[in-house]
């Protein structure tokens, strides 16, 4: 059994006295695409926030890669290894297709003010590796026609890509996607999948939170479900289906 | 577009680089001449302050552009600038020191200041933090203006004057300056200092804006949410902003008490704020051409409506109906609501240019449908 990389212990998050997320634990493995779902409102958004530090949880912690992650520092999380997409697509609208991944290199770079104003050699090196390192992942998520277009001129499905070329730009151990496929039609949906199993091929964990259940299930090594904030079953795919509590909070086998 | 056609624009485009550079350097060399023999002196005092206002307008546009950062206080660190090379080359405290060491610290100082402000406005955006930078730049002022007791350190509403005029390498420029059997009359002197400096600035910034600091500042600006998910430390990086552009504003501030010889409390209210964010935004915010464009017409428009408003009255209906003063502001409000109904991004927006440069203004919509 290969080791863990992310161990969620008894995370709560409550809004008022909505409670989003109660007593969430779950462990995530190495190398391993693992899928939460769960019907609108169940948390999945907000255990990303928590997760990644833009929300502080009211409780419980997360360990990843055997460092306890600091609440409410997202770039920290980020220098640590786990990146992410958004559910409403958050690009840099008016920067071009490129300087979005280029700014996925920030936290792996180091050139500050003087660098920057001198040039010197060191940062005339690390500009131009980054700009290679970005040509690299537009070319990785199957957009480098659009390198030089304004974000927000992409079509849907490329932006969702071009997010996801973002996020791995940070060299993420951990990537997590938040609804990937929403809005994308069938043939942009198998490319998707394409990509996901590339990535995970290449070394990174993926966290997947997706209301396509046919995705969810040909794709995920091991899927949680969460309903109402709680966890109600984790598992393999074709066990999650087959659960009672989870057809129940799909209401009445809609899963399968 | 095919590689080889690409290639051809790029030589073409790097040709016509050159060309610009040279005949806009010529153009700059010898601007002060033409305009000195052709409109005068006061025309020439008035080119020299449209370079300090282009080197505020750039600083500001590091926080306002670039980081999207609403600051309607920058005036305070032009203030600082200011008082700084007033206090340290003037007769008030009997300090002369020189301009090398004067306008750095200036800037430094400035820069301190803008972190000062940054600090505690790193959670506000919008409206909030509007009205917080206001209020800074509005203590600012008043400080300048009290603090002429219990210790005179600034000399209050009075302002200090008498102060040093710069030096650079034993010349004064102050007075004309013979070289060569060449004679360099003061304001042209000052004009090709202002305008060195203004162009290290626009240096500076160009730099900047292409390097990680600046593509960081800009994301911030678009979303931070997803900026900070990216690994960017939006504190530090927003405190490096208002850092950056409050030094500027601080070299800005030396170099006009040392042309003008005399600083008060009053050059730096509420309204110069507003007329270099007025800059910056009409120009077209984050663009650094479209920056210097709007430091210059607003420099230059309501001096031109001053100077011509009463001539032309006279012309027409044969007297002065309306005070050229009055005119002048409502002739600017009247073109700062013209240009933000038809032009909303500013006179030179920075997409348009990127969309220039690429030579296909016009297919944007086309190509989303593909
Ligand atoms: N920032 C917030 N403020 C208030 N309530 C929130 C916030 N974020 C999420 N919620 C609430 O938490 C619950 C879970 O939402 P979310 O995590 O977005 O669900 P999901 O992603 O599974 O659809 C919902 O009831 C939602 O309204
Ligand atoms: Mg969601």
């Amino acid at each position: 059994m290969s080791s863990t990389l992310l161990e969620a212990r008894a995370i709560d998050k409550h809004f008022g006295g909505v409670t989003a997320l109660r007593d969430v634990s779950l462990t995530i493995r190495q190398g391993e695409i693992y899928g939460l779902i769960g019907p609108n409102g169940a948390g999945k958004t907000s255990f990303f926030n928590v997760l990644t530090g833009l929300y502080h949880p009211d409780g419980g912690e997360l360990i990843f890669a055997g460092e306890k992650l600091q609440a409410s520092a997202p770039h920290k999380v980020a220098r640590l290894g786990i990146a992410r997409t958004f559910q409403n697509i958050r690009l840099f609208g008016n920067m071009t297709a490129m300087e979005n991944v280029m700014v996925g290199r920030h936290v792996r770079t180091h050139a500050g003010v003087f660098g920057a104003v001198l040039h010197d050699r060191r940062t005339t090196r690390e500009e131009a590796a980054i700009r290679r390192r970005a040509e690299e992942l537009l070319n990785y998520v199957n957009i480098a026609d659009r390198a030089d277009d304004l974000a927000r001129h992409l079509s849907y499905g490329d932006q969702r890509r071009l997010e996801i070329a973002r996020a791995l730009a940070t060299d993420p151990k951990l990537l997590a996607l938040d609804e990937p496929a929403a809005g994308m039609n069938g043939t942009e949906t198998a490319s998707l999948r394409e990509l996901i199993e590339g990535i995970r091929k290449d070394g990174i964990t993926v966290l997947l939170i997706e209301h396509d259940v046919k995705l969810v299930m040909g794709l995920c090594d091991r899927v949680a479900v969460l309903d109402y904030g709680e966890k109600i079953c984790e598992d393999v795919p074709s066990l999650v289906q087959k659960d009672p509590k989870v057809i129940e909070a799909y209401l009445g086998g809609s899963i399968a | 577009m095919t590689p080889s056609s690409t290639l051809e624009t790029l030589r073409t485009d790097k040709r016509i680089v050159i060309a610009a550079t040279v005949i806009i350097g010529i153009a700059l060399a010898v601007l002060p001449f033409i305009i000195g023999s052709g409109l005068g002196n006061s025309w020439l005092r008035i080119l020299n302050f449209a370079l300090l206002y282009i080197m505020l307008a750039l600083g500001l546009n590091i926080v306002v552009g670039f980081a999207g950062l609403l600051d309607l206080g920058y005036i305070a660190f032009y203030a600082v600038g200011a008082y700084l090379y007033a206090l340290l080359a003037s007769p008030h405290f009997g300090l002369h020191l020189p301009v090398w060491v004067i306008i750095p610290a200036g800037a430094a100082l400035a820069g301190i200041f803008g972190a000062l402000l940054g600090a505690p406005t790193l959670r506000l955006r919008g409206d909030y933090l509007a009205i917080v930078t206001l209020g800074f730049g509005e203590i600012v002022r008043i400080f300048l203006n009290n603090l002429n007791a219990p210790v005179n350190i600034t000399n209050g509403p009075q302002g200090i004057s008498g102060i040093d005029p710069i030096h650079l390498g034993g010349f004064t420029l102050a007075k004309p300056i013979s070289l060569l059997g060449f004679t360099l009359p003061s304001l042209h002197a000052y004009y090709y200092l202002f305008l060195a400096l203004a162009l290290f600035i626009v240096f500076v910034t160009i730099r900047l804006e292409n390097s990680r600091i600046g593509r960081a500042w800009v994301a911030i600006r678009e979303d931070e949410i997803a900026a900070k998910s990216c690994g960017i430390n939006t504190r530090n990086i927003k405190l490096l902003a208002f850092t950056m552009g409050a030094s500027f504003g601080g070299v800005a501030g030396g170099l006009f008490a040392g042309f003008q010889g005399f600083v008060s409390p009053e050059s730096f209210n509420l309204m110069e704020s507003v007329m270099v964010l007025c800059m910056v935004v009409l120009g077209g915010m984050g663009n650094i051409p479209g920056v210097i464009l709007g430091g210059i017409l607003l420099t230059i428009l309501p001096e031109i409506f001053r100077h011509g408003s009463g001539p032309v009255q006279l012309a027409i209906f044969g007297k002065i109906l309306l005070d050229p003063e009055a005119l002048r502001m409502l002739l600017f409000g009247l073109a700062l609501i013209v240009v933000m109904l038809y032009r909303p991004a500013g006179l030179w927006p920075s997409t348009t240019r990127r969309r220039e440069f690429r030579g296909d203004s016009t297919n944007d919509e086309l190509k989303a449908g593909e």
